[in-house]
């Protein structure tokens, strides 16, 4: 999230797209609730289904699984032509006078430089022209046929209305309608905040998908603004935090990069990274990336990380594929090429696409290691549960060990929730058993690993004896030495960057943000973004003063917000070229005359003068994109592409399969279904009961007595055109599984004219496996496909094509 | 952290007192006291107070755990009851289906209380102590390691990456758990790394 949940309140007008917060997210939906009811705000929903979101929407309109951008880049044009655009903010706040390279462009459906061979995109035309002085060319007056926001207008022209009806199945009135509600918003006083989750992310091109929408909410001037942004619903409680710790393949802590091979050494790699500004004088604040790496590196390896020896770069890994991400690492599994698996409260049996192959490849493995508080399917993938889990044991040669670990409730820490609140709590039971804590498990695998290298020695042991362990209990690092080792602490006296005289902290000190982060080796903090969470006056992330002055939903003292405890991320775009906020209702913060002050931490140096320093501080820029350059795999701006699997082809170039750079493996690819193939003619997408919490809370007798039997959703049309009856029997399949399930035939769901042709939609909900207390059934995963967002690998749950048809009851044993 | 003085807290201290203070202005001394003798007292008022939040989605609600015994002196802990935090910004106070069961999540049937090994080919799980299945997964790690960790590509260049062990990181684990877990995997090399982000 840009902004937070309390801050929803403040808004005028809520779009719920890609989600449904509702049902998924209840408690933090209260506060569309408080903004309907206070303010007045509206709520539109676009979804395939009725949801219980679209039931208290003010209006509805449905759309096809996978065609969101054609959705958005529809919105866009009819901003653009019927001026509905914050000028001030597109002018000022954004790339749209930069001039782009006369090379780029986009001819069916393809952005210049496609590579097909490669799947992959020449992106050197993706760029701006860069003028004599290393600066970019811009025309403010935006005359420039090649500055971006005319090549935006002649991009988004072909997303007509008619065209959206005819790919989203939107009718043309319902979208119409809708972009007259949005376009409101354009006004400075009026904002539109942005609701979405795994139902944009989950496609081959989802993080276009939430491109589309964050341009949108930059055109109509709602970035930075209360009750304004771009608000990720997360679906677990601290994968926020995960991903800011970096435990992804090609991450470090705070979204640095492992480094590629290609950067065979220290200088190579910060080479890329020196992020000079492009436009002059501004923050550009990436430019402080070293100190962010030094830091972490010495927090990693102590006195063994030094200028030297380029704080022991050679010690980190060095990618040679982009990423070795979840479904790489099942692919190369099922090639029998990984030995040894572990899976810390995880359960991807169910969670990864293509339940067949996943079961193939775990029984490749050598040893798989749970570590969970519940029995898992996945633990459990060797053993015959019937059709639900049709294994023959013996042949499974795998060994599983099953650890039992603690939950929320017996440990102690920060999650990080979607409007990045790092909110500390505190064990209130005992664990059961024999359980224990993740810390104490991850502490005795390592100093074990670490034993035998010390014993045995063995090769390349440095990294592993010289990481720094310096805790009171080696055997149990407690919560509160891991959370002041990420904020960082001075190693010897840290002095200040602009008076070298003064002291900024002493030797062993907490430091009091990551601006005291340093690249000479005199500070250590493991995960900079949280510089700020443990300082010398303690514990920030347990603060619970819920005072919130003049009632902006701030709650500045609740918790600490990364970075820097900052509530509305690029707050100073709230403001004009002056400094005086857009809506003086809405004040975040204004420009006093020489400083920035208000309610919440300045998004912006606090003496930077209004209309010499651009709001948005992490870009070279100072300003936010419109037209992203070379950033993203698939294109500079979001084009509309087909899911993988479709009931029709793209209508920009029939030959053009689903996202055409995305990585598809051959294994993968063979178990596509032909595009409009008549034996997989309904589109599948998965989604969430409000009784259940992904696979987990099947294991809660109580939700379990709530949800207790795994259905699939559809509508009364093709009910009737199968001769399916309510509540019967169904059996559902894909080119890659089938599943059964009772049919849930509903008003929710309805029929679609897609291109001349009548869609069908079937809604999958995931909660059901062989473990726990509900009756047993499948999950989506069963059915999905295997392929992954282009930038991300997210795999594309949410839109794949399936068949159905009635079923034989089952026998009763 | 536990909660010293609630709203909770504060309203029940301050509602026994006007109980027992109007009943003996109306000169009932001894029925207050007959009154107070079998009066029970809430399930509630001797348990502890804990701070915590949901553990499903990310909007993080604030709820109370309430303990017979209290971790933070030593004690043996056993939770009886969660309810949602009214002080907290985000809920208020509010908890979903999902969070308003989370007692019978911590108590559900299935969770597991001791390490358990499946042999090869077996069809059931056998018990094993903690001690065994420590060392038998460092010693298959190291021996992985050992046989596997790339330490230069054809370039020459130092690459120390191990690809043919993996980690799946949670969704649901502390800060502090995903930070020491990051120490761990990454200091060995291991590049098949990832958590549940996108699923």
């Amino acid at each position: 999230m840009t902004n937070s949940w309390t801050d929803i309140k403040n808004t005028d007008l809520v779009i719920v797209m890609g989600g449904n917060a509702a049902e998924a997210h209840p408690c933090g939906f209260k506060w569309v609730t408080e903004a309907k009811h206070h303010r007045g705000a509206k709520l539109i929903v676009v979804d395939p289904r009725y949801t219980r979101t679209a039931s208290v929407s003010d209006f509805y309109a449905p759309i096809r699984p996978g065609s969101d951008i054609a959705f958005l880049m529809g919105a866009i044009r009819w901003m653009i032509e019927n001026d509905k655009v914050q000028w001030d903010y597109v002018r000022n706040y954004t790339n749209a006078s930069f001039l782009v390279k006369d090379e780029f462009g986009w001819s069916d459906g393809l952005f210049t430089g496609y590579d097909e061979e490669k799947r992959d995109y020449d992106k050197s035309s993706w760029d701006y022209k860069m003028g004599p002085d290393g600066f970019v060319q811009t025309d403010p007056t935006l005359q420039d046929p090649r500055c971006v926001w005319n090549l935006l207008k002649a991009h988004v022209d072909a997303y007509t209305p008619e065209f959206v009806e005819r790919i989203c199945g939107t009718p043309k009135d319902k979208f119409l309608t809708i972009c007259e509600m949005i376009g409101e918003c354009s006004t400075p006083t009026k904002t539109m905040t942005s609701m979405y989750a795994l139902g944009w992310t989950q496609h081959s091109k989802g993080a276009q998908n939430i491109r589309g929408m964050a341009m949108l909410q930059l055109i109509l001037g709602n970035i930075g603004v209360r009750g304004g942004g771009m608000n990720a619903l997360r679906g677990h409680s601290n994968i926020q935090g995960l991903t800011d710790i970096g435990l992804m393949s090609n991450l470090i802590p705070g979204y640095l990069n492992i480094p590629t091979e290609m950067e065979a050494d220290w200088a190579t790699y910060m080479s890329t990274r020196g992020f000079k500004p492009i436009v002059p004088g501004q923050t550009s604040y990436w430019q402080n990336y070293s100190k962010f790496m030094v830091s972490f590196m010495k927090a990693m390896w102590g006195d063994a990380a030094t200028a030297e020896n380029d704080w022991a770069y050679h010690y980190l890994p060095k990618l040679d594929v982009p990423a070795y991400d979840g479904m790489r690492m099942f692919e190369l599994m099922n090639h029998g090429k990984v030995n040894l698996y572990f899976c810390q409260g995880f359960n991807p049996l169910l969670s990864f696409p293509n339940r067949g192959k996943m079961t193939e490849a775990f029984s490749k493995l050598k040893m798989l290691v749970i570590m969970d508080p519940l029995a898992t399917e996945t633990a459990h993938f060797w053993q015959n549960h019937g059709i639900y889990n049709d294994v023959d044991s013996a042949a499974i040669q795998t060994e599983v060990l099953e650890l039992p670990t603690t939950c929320f409730a017996e440990d102690e820490g920060a999650l990080v929730n979607s409007g990045r609140w790092l909110q500390w709590h505190w064990a209130g039971a005992t664990p059961p058993g024999e359980a224990k804590h993740d810390t104490w498990i991850m502490a005795q695998i390592f100093l074990r690993v670490k034993k035998l290298y010390q014993e045995e020695g063995g090769v390349f042991p440095d990294p592993i004896l010289n990481l720094t362990w310096d805790y009171a209990d080696p055997g149990e690092p407690m919560p509160d030495e891991l959370a002041r080792e990420m904020n960082g602490r001075a190693l010897r006296t840290v002095y200040d960057l602009k008076d070298t005289t003064k002291v900024v902290a002493e030797a062993g000190q907490q430091l009091a943000n990551f601006g005291q982060y340093r690249d000479d080796g005199s500070t250590m903090g493991g995960c900079w973004i949280y510089g700020g969470s443990w300082t010398e006056d303690g514990n920030m992330m347990a603060r619970r003063d819920n005072n919130d002055p003049d009632d902006t939903g701030a709650f500045l003292n609740w918790s600490f917000a990364w970075p820097a405890n900052r509530r509305i991320l690029y707050n100073r775009a709230s403001c004009d070229l002056q400094g005086k906020p857009w809506d003086p209702s809405r004040k975040i913060i204004e420009w006093t005359g020489e400083k920035w002050e208000g309610y919440d931490v300045p998004d912006i140096p606090v003496t930077a003068k209004p209309g010499e320093v651009h709001p948005f501080i992490m870009n070279p820029e100072g300003v936010s994109r419109l037209f992203s350059r070379g950033m993203m795999r698939d294109g500079p701006f979001p084009t509309h592409m087909e899911p993988f699997e479709a009931p029709i082809a793209n209508v920009f170039n029939p030959k053009m399969r689903g996202n055409p750079v995305a990585r598809v493996f051959e294994s993968d690819a063979e178990k596509f279904a032909a595009i409009g193939d008549p034996e997989f003619p309904c589109v599948a997408t998965s989604y969430r009961l409000t009784e259940h919490f992904h696979y987990w809370t099947k294991h809660n007798p109580v939700n379990a007595v709530l949800q207790p039997e795994f259905f699939v959703e559809i509508s009364e049309e093709l009910a009737a055109e199968r001769g399916i009856e309510r509540g019967g029997r169904v059996r559902v399949w894909s080119k890659r599984g089938e599943v059964w399930a009772k049919a849930l035939v509903t008003k929710r769901i309805r029929p679609m004219q897609i291109d001349g042709k009548t869609v069908h939609v079937i809604g999958i909900p995931l909660h059901w496996g062989f473990m726990g207390a509900a009756r047993k059934g499948f999950g989506p995963n069963s059915l999905s496909s295997q392929v992954g967002d282009a930038n991300v690998e997210t795999p594309e749950f949410k839109a794949f094509m399936v068949n159905i048809e009635p079923s034989a009851e089952e026998p009763v044993a | 952290m536990n909660i010293d003085l609630s709203r909770r807290g504060f309203l029940r201290l301050a509602g026994a007192g006007v109980a027992a203070t109007s009943l003996g202005a109306m000169g009932f001394g001894e029925a207050e006291a007959a009154e107070q003798a079998h009066v029970r007292a809430f399930k509630l008022a001797t348990t502890t107070e804990t701070r915590n939040t949901c553990p499903y989605c990310s909007v993080a609600c604030g709820i109370i755990l309430y303990s017979k015994g209290d971790v933070k002196a030593g004690e043996t802990a056993e939770l009886i009851h969660i309810e949602g935090d009214a002080d907290h910004p985000t809920n208020r106070g509010t908890l979903c289906p999902k969070g308003a069961a989370l007692k019978d999540f911590v108590h559900a049937p299935t969770r597991l209380t001791k390490p358990r090994y499946r042999p090869a080919g077996a069809s059931e799980f056998q018990d094993i102590t903690w001690e065994e299945a420590l060392d038998k997964i460092a010693r298959a790690m190291k021996d992985d390691r050992d046989a596997n960790l790339i330490q230069t590509n054809e370039a020459g260049v130092p690459v120390n990456r191990w690809t043919t062990t993996g980690f799946l990181a949670a969704s649901a684990t502390t800060n502090e758990t995903a930070w020491l877990t990051y120490k761990t995997v990454r200091s060995m090399g291991i590049v098949g790394f990832d958590n549940q982000a996108r699923v």
